[in-house]
């Protein structure tokens, strides 16, 4: 327990009250609390190393693009890629795989290739590839789901043809809270030829990320969800894929030289790393995946576990709840429920909860075909991080029984 | 039939005599348990008002110059909040209707109480029932 408490300490968001009441902060998969170690090295950048980067030869621009640097060799450290060059800032998971459905598409789509993605993804990592497929006349296919929620590995070999040039899916949906087999999948896909993109939004959060062991060829996430700054994100590439990709969009420091007559491009990862980058907030990054490694604290994990029975258990119990998510392990799933309850709209459960201090999310949670998949309006999402405690999921039950009791009269 | 003033001060006044934001739930909800209920067959799209993130219905009657409203909506908390509109304004003129400032909503505390996009939702039906008066002054 006095580990968790000590870390709680340092998220200052975690302290404070809404409605005079303690918040219960239960929407993570939304976006993380950031801890101090964050804040000050963002305060820490723009008071002591505000300069751009790469591109003086003042004290300031080297220390600025010193900690830019440093942080590439963190990310690169953290996710296990075999080179720096494969690690490209960006905004954030969306901004990632626009880049990769711009650039991925530019190099390797034509008319009637395929692309496919899974039935639970984000809008993020749907639209950038409906798109893709507009602009090329390629063709969008989809990886179904089961009743469960689980991808239905079976159905894979038959969706993959010669004309298949990625596959895109999350290593943890944002709405079913599943960990995804994505080692199989990958071995599937590439038994075929065809690379894999996973969308790590949630991932990133709750699984030790090793790209080389995974064998993806791109893995992307926000920053934000993992305690580091807003406008922060990574993308993974595999240098023989990235290397033969254009770069997506033009200026700044992407360039080698402009001429009038042509222009040639940066090496890697600066291709891709137009226009002037997140100073302040990419560095966030390093102290951000320092907290992902202390929260892996084994005193933090069987809190985490405690909560996840104590939460399936508690949800089994009461009368009407539909819990969208099933995994076939405990270890399958992380501490995210979304779930529908008969007569209790999600909307009026969350802005009852709300007034009880506690912040969920209610509605399509970016993934409208999941929702038209299982026939709803929208869930009910309540998304734990490692920093929650037992007693929080235990207020949330006492809470959410309170406020079914009240919608039903 | 008691003015639209003296009923918008009875409202304000109900809702006002709870403290607790919990209680003023209970007792919307309360009030949309008791909303008279919405015949299936008038749930059509174009009754459907948009801007709300749950779905609301309104259906419109003019009987004898006066306005009669019925509403429905999935989301309970709502259906209380449009019983509030419904008893303010159903029975009553389009000209009395249009010329009113839907005011007394400020005084419920309702908006800065509920969520942007809840708020965004009380916008619009309060904008669909002006709207349908304005049209049929
Ligand atoms: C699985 C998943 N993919 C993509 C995103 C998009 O992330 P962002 O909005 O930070 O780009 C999210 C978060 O909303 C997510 O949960």
């Amino acid at each position: 327990m006095m580990q968790l408490e000590k870390i709680r300490q340092e998220f200052p968001a975690l302290g404070t009250q809404v409605y005079g009441k303690p918040l219960v902060y239960l929407d993570n998969a939304a976006t993380s609390q950031r801890p101090l170690s964050v804040i000050r090295k963002w305060e820490e950048l723009s008071t002591e190393r505000n300069a751009n980067l790469h591109r003086a030869v003042h004290r300031l621009a080297d220390l600025a693009t010193q900690e830019y640097e440093a942080t590439r060799d963190a990310v690169r450290q953290y996710l296990n890629a075999a080179s720096r060059e494969e690690i490209i800032f960006t905004s954030g998971a969306t901004a990632s795989i626009n880049l990769v459905a711009f650039s991925f598409g530019e190099a390797f789509v034509r008319e009637g290739d395929e692309i496919i993605v899974c039935e639970a993804e984000h809008h993020s990592d749907i639209v950038p590839w409906q798109m893709l497929c507009e602009r090329k006349g390629a063709v969008l296919k989809v990886l179904p789901v089961d009743d469960g929620g689980r991808i239905r590995l079976g159905a894979l070999p038959a969706l993959l043809t010669p004309r298949t040039r990625l596959l895109c899916v999350a290593h943890i949906s944002n709405v079913l809270g599943l960990v995804n087999p994505i080692k199989e999948i990958v071995k599937i896909c590439h038994s075929a030829g065809c690379p894999v993109l996973v969308d790590g939004s949630q991932g990133i959060v709750h699984e030790r990320v090793d790209v080389a062991g995974l064998d993806c060829d791109f893995y992307v996430f926000s920053g934000h969800k993992v305690y580091a700054a807003p406008g922060t994100g990574v993308l993974y590439g595999r240098r023989e894929l990235l290397s033969r990709m254009p770069p997506y969009m033009g200026g700044g420091e992407m360039i080698e030289t402009v001429r009038w007559s042509g222009t040639t491009y940066a090496p890697l990862p600066q291709k891709f790393e137009a226009g002037t980058q997140n100073i302040a907030g990419t560095p966030t990054l390093r102290p951000a995946l320092e907290m992902v490694k202390r929260l892996r604290d084994p005193e933090i994990l069987a809190e985490s576990n405690a909560i996840k029975s104590f939460m399936l258990n508690g949800l089994n119990k009461i009368s009407g709840l539909r819990l969208y998510g099933e995994p076939s392990s405990p270890e399958e799933k992380i501490p995210l429920f979304s779930f529908s309850v008969e007569q209790a709209h999600h909307e009026d459960l969350a802005l009852i909860l709300d007034k009880m201090g506690i912040a969920v999310r209610s509605g399509q949670m970016c993934a409208e075909p999941l929702m038209d998949r299982f026939g709803v309006t929208g869930m009910l999402r309540v998304s734990f991080a490692p920093y929650n405690t037992l007693q929080e999921a235990e207020y949330f039950m006492q809470s959410l029984e309170r406020a079914i009791k009240m919608l039903r009269g | 039939m008691k003015s639209l003033q003296e009923c918008q001060e009875e409202v304000v006044e109900d809702f006002s005599m709870y403290d607790e934001w919990l209680d003023k739930y209970e007792y919307l909800i309360d009030l949309g348990h008791r909303l008279e209920p919405f015949p299936e067959e008038l749930k059509t799209d174009d009754r459907l008002i948009r801007g709300c993130q749950s779905r609301v219905w309104l259906d419109t009657r003019r009987e004898d110059g006066r306005l009669f409203f019925r509403a429905d909506s999935d989301a309970i908390i709502t259906k209380g909040i449009i019983s509030l509109l419904i008893g303010v304004y159903s029975g009553r003129t389009a000209a009395e209707i249009a010329a009113d400032d839907f005011s007394f909503v400020e005084r419920l505390g309702l908006r800065e109480n509920l969520s942007p996009t809840r708020a965004n939702g009380l916008a619009s039906m309060i904008e669909t029932i002006r709207r349908t008066a304005e049209n049929l002054v």
